[in-house]
This record gives C-alpha cells, sequence and structure tokens, in this order.
C-alpha cells in the first residue's frame, strides 16, 4: 500500500510537469493549427537557460524561473515571425516540416554551442526531499509540480478573464469571425507562440532543477508532451492537465504492476484506446 | 626491311619483359604497396561511435582516446613504453607509414552504425574497422565488415554474444561482461572475507532494457547460481523513462541488501537522486560501469556517488602501480582538460592492437592484417590496462583481461579490488542516506 501510494504520488507530480509542457503545444494548435514539432527541443533551450543563469550568474533555477518564461516566450515569437509567418503560405507539409527541421537545427547548434555533456544544477533552494507519512517526496519534484499548477491557473487566468485571452479564444474558435470582430489574428497567433513558448519555459525551468541536461533531452518529454496533448484534445488546455497526470500515474503504477519497462508501453495503449472510443481526445471538441 | 625487324625484335623484348615481371618480384608479395618499399603514406582506419545523440558525451571520451593514440604511434615516444612508440614515428615496418583514422557517426543506432561501417570500407578503403560502444551498434557494425572482410577490432563493447557469433573477422581486446559479471561475486567473495557477517548472499538487479541491460542481468543471474548468491529480483527500464520511482519501488520492496546496476549516465543520476530521496538503503552498489565511469559521473552526482561500487577496466590511480598509466593519463590531460577513463583507455588500447597488427602484417591487406591480429602477443607492461596481456583466442576474444572494482571515495575513483591492486581499503557497508 506504501508502495503504491508513494508511487502515484510520484507520478502526479510527473503528470503535472508533463502537463504543463503539453499546455504550451496544446495552445499553439488550438490558436493556429499548428503542431510545433521542435516542442521538446524548446524545452531544451529553456533548460539550458535555467543551467546557464546558474552556472554564470549564480542565479538559482526558481529565481531565474520568470527571466526563462520570458527569454522563451521571446523566442517564441522570433520562431513565429522567422519561420512560421512565412510558411504559413506553403502547404501543411511544409509547416509540419518546417517546425520538425526547426528541432533538429536547435537540437545540432545546442551539442555544437553546449557539447554534447551532461549538464547538472547542483544543490539549490530546492534540494532534499520530506516524508508525507510513509511518502518520500523530492523537494525539487514537489516544487516543480506546484510551480506547474500556478504557471497553469495563471494560464486559465488569461485565457478566461481576460480581454486578451478572449481575443486568442475567439481566434481558436473560428478566425475570420475573430478578424471580423476587429481581433488582430496575425497578433494573436505571435501571443499565442509567446505564451505557448512561455509555458515550455516554465515547465523547462522547473525541471531544469532535478533534471540532467543535454541537447537530446527534449526527446524524453518531446514524445510524451505530444502524447498528452492527443489524449487530452487537441486545444484543449483544461484536457492537457488531465492527461498530464493521468499519464504520470499510468506510467508510474504500470511501473510497478508490470515490468518496468513496459511502463510507457501501457501509457500508449492507453492513449490508442481513448483515441478509438473518443477521436477528439479527453476534453476536446468534437 | 631493317627497322621491321628492328620493331618486332623491340616488340618482342616489351612483351617477354613483360611476362618476366611479375616472377622477378619477390614470391608471395602480390600486394603492390608491399612491393620494393612502396607503402601508403597514410593508413586509414575506420572508427564508429556515438558522435552525437545521447551517448555523444561517452563519443567524446572514445574520440580523445583514439587521437591520443594516432598522436603517440605518428610522432613516435621513446619515454613510453607503448608498442611501436620506439620507431621514431609511425609504422616502422611500412617505412614509417601514419595512420589516419576517419570517424563517422552512429547516433547510437545500430542501423546507421552499419551503413556507415560500409561507406568507410567502400568509399573511404579503410584497412581495420573500430567501434562501435554500444554492443547493440557493434553487433551490426560488424556484420558489415565481416560481409565485406575486413578486420574489426572492438575495444570497448562487452556483450558476450559479440563472441559467439563464429565471426572470422572480429576481434575484442576488452573482457566481456559474462568476466565481469563474474568478478562482482568474486569481489563479494572477498569483502565478506575481510568484513564477517556483514556481506549478504540476497541481490537485486536494476538494469536497462537494451542489449547491454539485458546481458548484464543474464551473466549476473548465472554467476549468482555459480557463486551460491540469490538474485531476489531484476527490475529492466526504458532509457528514456524521465521517472524511475516505480523502479525504485520494485527494488525497495525486494528487500535486498545488495543492489547490482547497469545504467547509463543520465538514468544512473536519477536512479541515485531516486534511491536518495526515498531513502532506499543498501549495504552496498555494484554498478556495471558504463554510466558509474563517465567522466561527468561524479561532478554530476557529486557527493551522493560516494561508496558506490562500478566495477572498471581502468582507474587512475593503477598509476601508482604501473608507471605508464600516469604517464599517458597526463598526457591525456594536458591535451583534454579531463582523467582517461575506462572508455577512453580501451579505445585508446585498441588502436595499439590495430597499429601492432598492420606493422607486423607489413601491409594493408585485410587478410595478412587478420592472420597478424591472430598472432597479437602484447604483454602486460606494455599496456594501459591492469591486463596480463593481450592475446585473441578463436572466437577473437581477448584472454588475458580482467576487470578490477572501484569505489568511490572523496570524489575519486579509488581501485579496492583485487585486493593486490588496491590502493585503498574499501569501504563496507555503505553509510545510509540519512547518516552521511
Amino acid at each position: 500500500m506504501e508502495i503504491v501510494a508513494q508511487t502515484v504520488a510520484s507520478g502526479v507530480l510527473l503528470g503535472l510537469i508533463l502537463a504543463l509542457s503539453a499546455a504550451g503545444l496544446t495552445l499553439i494548435w488550438g490558436v493556429m493549427d499548428i503542431v510545433n514539432f521542435a516542442h521538446g527541443d524548446f524545452l531544451m533551450l529553456g533548460m539550458y537557460a535555467s543551467f546557464f543563469a546558474w552556472a554564470v550568474l549564480g542565479l538559482d533555477p526558481l529565481l531565474a524561473l520568470p527571466g526563462v518564461v520570458a527569454a522563451l516566450g521571446l523566442f517564441g515569437v522570433v520562431v513565429y515571425l522567422g519561420v512560421i509567418r512565412p510558411v504559413l503560405r506553403g502547404s501543411v507539409l511544409a509547416q509540419i516540416f518546417a517546425t520538425f527541421g526547426l528541432g533538429i537545427l536547435l537540437r545540432g547548434v545546442a551539442q555544437f554551442v553546449f557539447t554534447a555533456d551532461y549538464r547538472q544544477i547542483g544543490d539549490t533552494m530546492a534540494t532534499g526531499s520530506f516524508a508525507v507519512g510513509p511518502v518520500h517526496l523530492g523537494l525539487p519534484q514537489t516544487i516543480a509540480a506546484l510551480g506547474a499548477l500556478i504557471v497553469s491557473g495563471l494560464l486559465f487566468a488569461l485565457l478566461d478573464r481576460t480581454t486578451v485571452g478572449t481575443a486568442l479564444r475567439a481566434t481558436a474558435e473560428d478566425r475570420s469571425a475573430a478578424e471580423l470582430m476587429g481581433i488582430d489574428t496575425r497578433r494573436m497567433f505571435a501571443l499565442a507562440w509567446a505564451v505557448g513558448a512561455g509555458c515550455v519555459g516554465a515547465a523547462a525551468g522547473l525541471l531544469a532543477i532535478y533534471f540532467p541536461i543535454f541537447p537530446d533531452v527534449g526527446a524524453v518529454f518531446g514524445l510524451l508532451a505530444f502524447v498528452t496533448v492527443a489524449l487530452g484534445g487537441f486545444g484543449s488546455v483544461g484536457g492537457a492537465m488531465l492527461a498530464g497526470v493521468l499519464i504520470g500515474v499510468v506510467t508510474s503504477v504500470a511501473g510497478l504492476i508490470f515490468d518496468p519497462a513496459y511502463k510507457f508501453t501501457v501509457a500508449y495503449l492507453l492513449y490508442l484506446v481513448v483515441l478509438v472510443i473518443r477521436p477528439q481526445g479527453l476534453l476536446g471538441r468534437a | 626491311m631493317i627497322r621491321a625487324w628492328l620493331a618486332h625484335l623491340a616488340a618482342v623484348v616489351v612483351i617477354a619483359a613483360a611476362c618476366v615481371q611479375p616472377g622477378a618480384s619477390p614470391a608471395g608479395e602480390g600486394q603492390p604497396t608491399a612491393a620494393a618499399g612502396v607503402f601508403p603514406k597514410e593508413v586509414a582506419i575506420g572508427a564508429v561511435y556515438p558522435l552525437t545523440g545521447a551517448l555523444a558525451p561517452t563519443g567524446v571520451d572514445l574520440k580523445n582516446g583514439i587521437d591520443l593514440a594516432v598522436e603517440l604511434i605518428n610522432s613516435g615516444r621513446s619515454d613510453i613504453d607503448l608498442p611501436l612508440l620506439k620507431d621514431g614515428g609511425g609504422l616502422r615496418n611500412l617505412g614509417g607509414a601514419k595512420l589516419k583514422v576517419i570517424f563517422a557517426d552512429s547516433a547510437g543506432d545500430p542501423a546507421k552504425g552499419q551503413s556507415e561501417t560500409e561507406r568507410l570500407i567502400t568509399s573511404d578503403k579503410v584497412a581495420v574497422m573500430t567501434g562501435a560502444f554500444q554492443s547493440a551498434v557493434t553487433a551490426t557494425a560488424s556484420q558489415a565488415a565481416e560481409r565485406l572482410q575486413v578486420p574489426f577490432v572492438n575495444a570497448e563493447s562487452s556483450s558476450p554474444t559479440l563472441v559467439a557469433r563464429d565471426f572470422k573477422w572480429f576481434f575484442r581486446s576488452t573482457p566481456d561482461d559474462s568476466m565481469f559479471a563474474e568478478n562482482f561475486f568474486q569481489f563479494l567473495d572477498d569483502a565478506a572475507k575481510r568484513f564477517p557477517g556483514q556481506v549478504a548472499k540476497k541481490v537485486v538487479i536494476l538494469h536497462t532494457d537494451d542489449l547491454f541491460g539485458s546481458d548484464v542481468n543474464k551473466f549476473v543471474r548465472q554467476f549468482a547460481e555459480k557463486y551460491t548468491y540469490e538474485v531476489v529480483g531484476s527490475v529492466g527500464y526504458k532509457l528514456t523513462a524521465p521517472d524511475l520511482t516505480s523502479e525504485i519501488q520494485r527494488l525497495k520492496a525486494s528487500a535486498a541488501p545488495i543492489l547490482i546496476e547497469a545504467s547509463y549516465l543520465a538514468d544512473a543520476t536519477l536512479a541515485i537522486r531516486t534511491l536518495k530521496q526515498q531513502d532506499v538503503n543498501f549495504q552496498g552498489v555494484l554498478a556495471m560501469d558504463a554510466g558509474f565511469v563517465d567522466t561527468k559521473f561524479i561532478p554530476n552526482v557529486g557527493k551522493d556517488a560516494e561508496y558506490m561500487l562500478t566495477r572498471e577496466v581502468w582507474a587512475k590511480d593503477l598509476g601508482t602501480r604501473k608507471p605508464i598509466v600516469k604517464q599517458v593519463n597526463d598526457l591525456f590531460r594536458s591535451k583534454y582538460g579531463t582523467d582517461m577513463n575506462g572508455s577512453s583507455a580501451r579505445a585508446f588500447t585498441g588502436i595499439f592492437v590495430i597499429a601492432d597488427a598492420i606493422n607486423r602484417a607489413r601491409s594493408i591487406d585485410p587478410v595478412k592484417i587478420q592472420e597478424a591480429l591472430k598472432q597479437t602477443n602484447i604483454p602486460a607492461p606494455q599496456i594501459v590496462m591492469p591486463w596480463d596481456g593481450i592475446q585473441f583466442d578463436a572466437r577473437g576474444q581477448n584472454t588475458k583481461g580482467r576487470g578490477i572494482m572501484v569505489q568511490i571515495q572523496g570524489g575519486e575513483y579509488v581501485t579496492v579490488w583485487p585486493l593486490e591492486l588496491a590502493s585503498k581499503p574499501l569501504i563496507w557497508p555503505m553509510p545510509e542516506w540519512t547518516k552521511r
């Protein structure tokens, strides 16, 4: 029982981080129907930003977090203006390959500039662990998960409670109608990239507290983010949250019940089953 | 009339000369490069390694080891007692020909490792292949070399299955995981003599689910039986797992006092962090090198790496007993800023095996190099490894290799076994996380 509690708790913590990173992906998709295949590599860049803020400036990753979010948000806008907007005129395939190619480019540049070494942020404000009854929780993971909850809450508030958020949602709903209402959809697109990439930056800054940092780290979380988005429903931020936690818990518990080597197989199976029954995902619009 | 006759005579002389020519060259030296001292200026060796991707840091270590070996052989060093270095630079028997290593990137992918090997052999005409670190990639890359009949010298893949394939062109200088797995239990037996009643006979295994990890699991289980230890569980995991909680919980549930682990760098880091956070303790953690001997392991894991044991093929402190180890490591350190490790030292040694064979073959003909490799006999003092020497059996396996056990003490790898090579005493059991 103790083991199950421990496993579920760790699964939830991981799931919240997954959810935050997937929220950024799903937001961009929702607003402009583009899947950012460079998503995992954005995450990688954010982790390096945290690492260098710590290694060069001596900033604790938690203190550096707002800076990393801003930097990634800015990077998102640059990518939108420099890469995405030009290829919007091309075919859907061109759009897919543009972000896909961008991801490979980022990975290559990262390996060239940062070398392939595994970096690890040393002792931070969030080092250590604590026990809740029989359950041991890592402080870094817990803080990362709490951070994910807070940032997700802010994202919800932005989308639900502000005029800009309403405009974003309107653009996602119906682009031409939004334009007729006087919404500058191009600015909304840029905003979606800024907010989406900023969410990835937040996930990256939180992950960097405890996860090793290397050029390929995006591959570990990238695929899981896509699965999370698809499971939760494309474009649904709430769905991404739900699916993230679900995947975190399912993989952890599956690792306990079956051979851990197959824990992701179980998660992917769940994903396939859900999509067969509900192609739009858990909370997606039909 | 006379002019026509002279022309015929000239033609006959030319033809006769042409016919005589092959017989005039020394018998059996048909290879053009060997005739009359005409040697290539360079001998190309192909090396396929994971230079990009998740294993790229190890790829850099391996490449550094190779680059240093090539530099030493090509320039010569009279003060270091390694093969060929006192010949004044290059391969003496090939007119001082220089070695040139052409690197290719496997990206850690068996299919890519194979196609890159084919390319190096067919396009770059390399005389010998080396690589590929990961056993799964070495398996496919050496298949290509076997088919194209070019020797493949592997210096650092430890899967026992690699020499069980009856290949004629495959040679491996490193000991394999079955030898290393046996070393674990020989070590535990010796530790039990030193710490009576404090070394349990129950182990649990944590391993990656690739060829490396699965083989370790298999051979540890096999030798556990031979040495009468009980394996109470095996936990395999995916290399890309972002969280290892359920894996660590299974280890905890097994209640085994000793952990044997086969992990790479990122996953080893994650596993140790999780062990500490969840306060899971063992008498000893015995790792099968890989991530635990990466140059970034101690810097990344920090204090939590203390007391971990890993089997190794090489350690810096071997230099206290073998002067050439210190000589070579000092060179390596001044060149690359880090100490050598098991990967770079083995790759370094592999190049000497290749160079020595080509030199004795006096040719870049693959058949002659293959023959020379079979006759390899490099004595223990002439290698930077703790082995009894290098000599290949019929399977192509070096029979004189052996492992050592090192323990992380004070942020350094310290040789603690075999006892006659130990530079410091073993610390056993490792202190619990809360008592550090």
